[in-house]
């Protein structure tokens, strides 16, 4: 067959590159528009309640690895294709620095895996230097997106309580769970040290928002994807709902290379790979919608070069793929000898934590700049690969039934007596925190390396900052504090300077967002304050890329509100015909 | 009823979380959820095309030889078990478990074949023979050399490495099996209404609700009731 690029016959008025979260909005608010849609996702389709990829009540033992994390990086049951490396797709880095970028090319995108915390920035996050000096602020405050927080919540579902704390707005929250045991415990220990230990903010419906999805049946799996929409995740709740409008067509398996532009410069569409014949085709559209992830757009923008565009498409500043952030994240467990031999009951619960701990000091007393949430785990799971490891370095130190310490390891009927007992005694706390956003942590094209699609990769510099290493020495001496106030071991050593306190690799977290950032000033900024470039009127971006500083919030809850605003402010442009 | 039809009736509202629970029991009766995989002879876990290629590839050629895969049935034998709770870890399964695992994850490889070969050839000094065909006596003389990683003497510390790593995959074997996951007691993995700590646990423990949490948290009857705010 000759190559050729192959032209798909349809005129949409708006193609969108991706399906996770900001892409799944904007076909949901543009579709109930009556505007005809694209929608380009570069992995396969989708549905959690397809017999044939559900994963959800599957026991441990339906996997002959039990659950290990070999095939999928969160293990065998998490709903996310892809992960840290992706066959074919490399990434590389640069000056010896670290970088892990997760991709999952499915519909839906990473709102398969993700843990459904949804907090909204507050006031501070969006004009964090008015506050302290560093990074920038946003161009838009926090009362102009609150309204569309109010209607993510509402569209939606997320659960959560009214605190009236400064920096975490509350919403319309659905009722949370009630705290299983060791969140009771933790809260005690919290109230004893002055840190708050508060109901969790979670996109899971504890109650319906529409008769379309069920309520929460208490599995604890949302990371498997919900047969019944339970839970948030952009495939089942935004596109499924975008598709029954007849206004949406889903191009799955379509690896976008380049966005087209014309002779003005303004964008005509995209030009994709389908996987699944290897040839090149392009979809024309009035606007272009990029929600292809932080990274991943701006890997689009860059390798979108012309006569007019030399430096990449809306990237005459050169910003594009500067300010990349990812929130910090260090972690450690413990073991709490007051649950040994515990009552046996269903305490699955919902898919996370039902408490947690927000950030509740004052930077400017402290020697780094910005804060950290506390994620919690424990209780009694369902085990699975991993279940058991280690303990020899803890039977030793934990006096049997009859009062006597046994020496450490060992085997045989003590030692099977032993798993028992310590089961559902685990606790661990996890720190997600807040990175300031620097123009030398970026990304950019390698000159050198091609994907199996031929389109150039990305190559990664980052590194962090004495802000990020000195935050994370706090979590680690937070959670040690914790740990002893509850009466508990904690396990493993306590991290050090030498592996800059458990400070995991940035992208880890995967909340890496900052490469297209808006702001007023065309200079210094890809996008305006609607997402869209300023050089280039009909094209958006409406993924992790616009934000201007990560807070110590999860980033989903502002991308979907950023990408309603975004899509309404489509629409209304497209009205007055000014794109 | 099967558990996809009782979430069909619960995802269309027709049935209480409560009647879901009485019907099905929380015993799947065929044991297996999820039906044959159309690719492979392993039954669904919803597993992508490429992946089912994976675990086909990894069913194929065994890593241990026969004589290998006997001395980790002793071993995992005597880590656990049976005991008047559960049967032992060959009961359940957990040699073959080893067995596929070291090709899954082939960083346990050459410590599990070199350790088993480091085992064998300790006891051929000390009771000239290979750990399987040593006495019962002799094995736990041997066994008790290295399974105790505190007190064991220095030149016996790969012997000790090597048990670690043996005891950790026959725990998780067992306990992710179905016999050890009902012997641990997780009663979980089931459509449930979570209504918080039962009041026993909460009373054992010294803790209860406070106000605002009653006040605040889910009634467990408005579970089926659409949320609105206005």
């Amino acid at each position: 067959m000759a190559f050729e690029i192959k032209k798909q016959g349809k005129a949409y008025d708006v193609c969108i590159v991706g399906s996770g979260a900001g892409g799944g909005m904007a076909a949901k608010i543009l579709s109930e528009a009556g505007l005809k849609v694209a929608l380009l996702e570069a992995g396969p389709k989708y549905d959690p309640a397809d017999p044939e990829q559900a994963t959800q009540l599957k026991w441990s033992y339906d996997s002959p690895r039990r659950g290990a994390s070999s095939t999928r990086p969160f293990g065998d049951f998490d709903a996310a294709y892809g992960g840290w490396q992706i066959d074919g797709e490399p990434y590389t880095k640069k000056n010896g620095t670290q970088f892990d970028w997760f991709r999952s090319r499915m519909l839906g995108g990473r709102t398969n895996h993700w843990g459904r915390i949804s907090l909204r920035f507050g006031p501070r996050d969006f004009k964090h230097k008015s506050y302290d000096g560093l990074g920038d602020d946003w161009p838009i405050s926090y009362e102009e997106v609150a309204p569309f927080y109010d209607r993510v919540d509402k569209m939606i579902g997320v659960f959560g309580t009214k605190e009236n704390l400064p920096n975490e707005p509350d919403g319309f929250f659905l009722p949370p769970p009630k705290p299983r045991m060791h969140e009771l415990m933790i809260k005690k220990a919290g109230d004893k040290l002055n840190i708050p230990v508060i109901p969790s903010r979670l996109s899971i419906l504890t109650r319906s928002v529409n008769k379309d999805r069920s309520p929460c049946f208490y599995c604890s799996q949302c990371n498997r994807g919900c047969t019944v929409y339970g839970d948030f995740s952009s495939s089942s709740v935004l596109v499924k709902p975008a598709m029954k409008s007849g206004h949406v067509d889903l191009y799955d398996n379509a690896m976008v290379r380049e966005v087209l532009t014309d002779d003005t410069g303004k964008a005509t569409g995209v030009a994709y790979i389908d996987k699944t014949d290897l040839q090149e085709y392009s979809v024309n559209a009035r606007v272009v919608v990029l929600a292809a992830s932080a990274c991943e757009s701006a890997r689009l923008l860059l390798n979108s070069k012309s006569a007019k565009h030399p430096n990449g498409l809306a990237n005459s500043s050169g910003v594009v793929g500067k300010y990349l952030h990812d929130s910090t994240g260090s972690s450690r467990g413990g073991f709490l000898p007051m649950l040994m031999d515990r009552k046996r009951y269903n305490e699955d619960g919902v898919g996370g934590m039902h408490v947690y701990i927000p950030w509740w000091l004052d930077n400017k007393k402290l020697d780094f700049a910005r804060g950290y949430h506390i994620e919690l785990g424990g209780g009694m799971h369902m085990p699975t690969y991993g279940y058991g490891f280690g303990i020899h370095t803890l039977n030793g130190r934990i006096p049997g039934k009859d009062g006597k310490t046994k020496p450490a390891g060992g085997y045989g009927a003590s030692l099977k007596d032993d798993y028992r007992r310590f089961y559902g005694a685990y606790i661990g706390f996890a720190g997600r925190g807040e990175c300031i956003a620097r123009e030398d942590n970026y990304c950019e094209i390698d000159p050198n390396v091609v994907d199996k699609f031929g389109i150039p990769v990305l190559r990664f510099n980052y590194t962090w900052s004495e802000h990020e290493i000195k935050q994370a020495k706090h979590m680690q001496d937070t959670f040690e504090e914790l740990i002893h106030a509850m009466g508990g071991i904690p396990l493993g050593t306590k991290a050090g300077p030498e592996t800059n306190y458990g400070l995991e690799n940035p992208g880890r977290i995967i909340h890496e967002v900052g490469t297209t950032r808006m702001g007023d000033d065309p200079k210094t900024s890809v996008l305006n304050k609607y997402n869209q470039a300023h050089e280039v009127k009909n094209l958006f971006v409406v993924d992790g890329g616009a934000f201007v500083s990560q807070a110590d919030k999860n980033p989903t809850w502002t991308i979907l509100a950023l990408s309603m605003r975004a899509s309404e402010y489509i629409i209304d442009q497209l009205k007055k015909q000014n794109i | 009823m099967d558990r996809r039809e009782s979430l069909k009736a619960l995802a269309l509202g027709t049935l209480s979380v409560g009647t879901i629970i009485s019907a099905t029991g929380c015993e799947d009766k065929k044991g297996e959820s999820g039906s044959k995989d159309k690719a492979g002879d392993m039954p669904g876990y919803g597993r992508t095309a490429d992946e089912v290629k994976r675990d086909k590839a990894l069913m194929g050629e065994p890593f241990f030889t026969a004589a290998e895969m006997k001395t980790i049935t002793v071993l995992a034998d005597m880590i656990i078990p049976k005991d008047e709770h559960s049967g032992s870890a060959s009961d359940a399964k957990v040699p073959e478990f080893i067995g596929f695992i070291v090709k899954d994850i082939p960083d346990h490889q050459l410590p599990m074949r070199g350790g088993l070969k480091w085992l064998d050839t300790q006891c051929l000094k000390r009771y000239n023979a290979a750990f399987v065909d040593c006495s019962e006596q002799q094995r736990k003389e041997m066994l008790d050399l290295i399974a105790y990683p505190e007190t064991a003497l220095p030149e016996n510390s790969q012997g000790v490495a090597f048990f670690n790593r043996m005891r950790d995959l026959t725990a998780t074997g067992f306990f992710t099996s179905k016999m050890g996951i009902k012997d641990l007691g997780y009663v979980g993995n089931t459509p449930n209404e979570w209504d918080g700590v039962p009041a026993d646990v909460l009373q054992q423990y010294g803790y209860s609700y406070d106000e605002k949490t009653l006040a605040t948290c889910l009634k467990i009857e408005d579970r089926g009731k659409l949320m609105t705010w206005d």
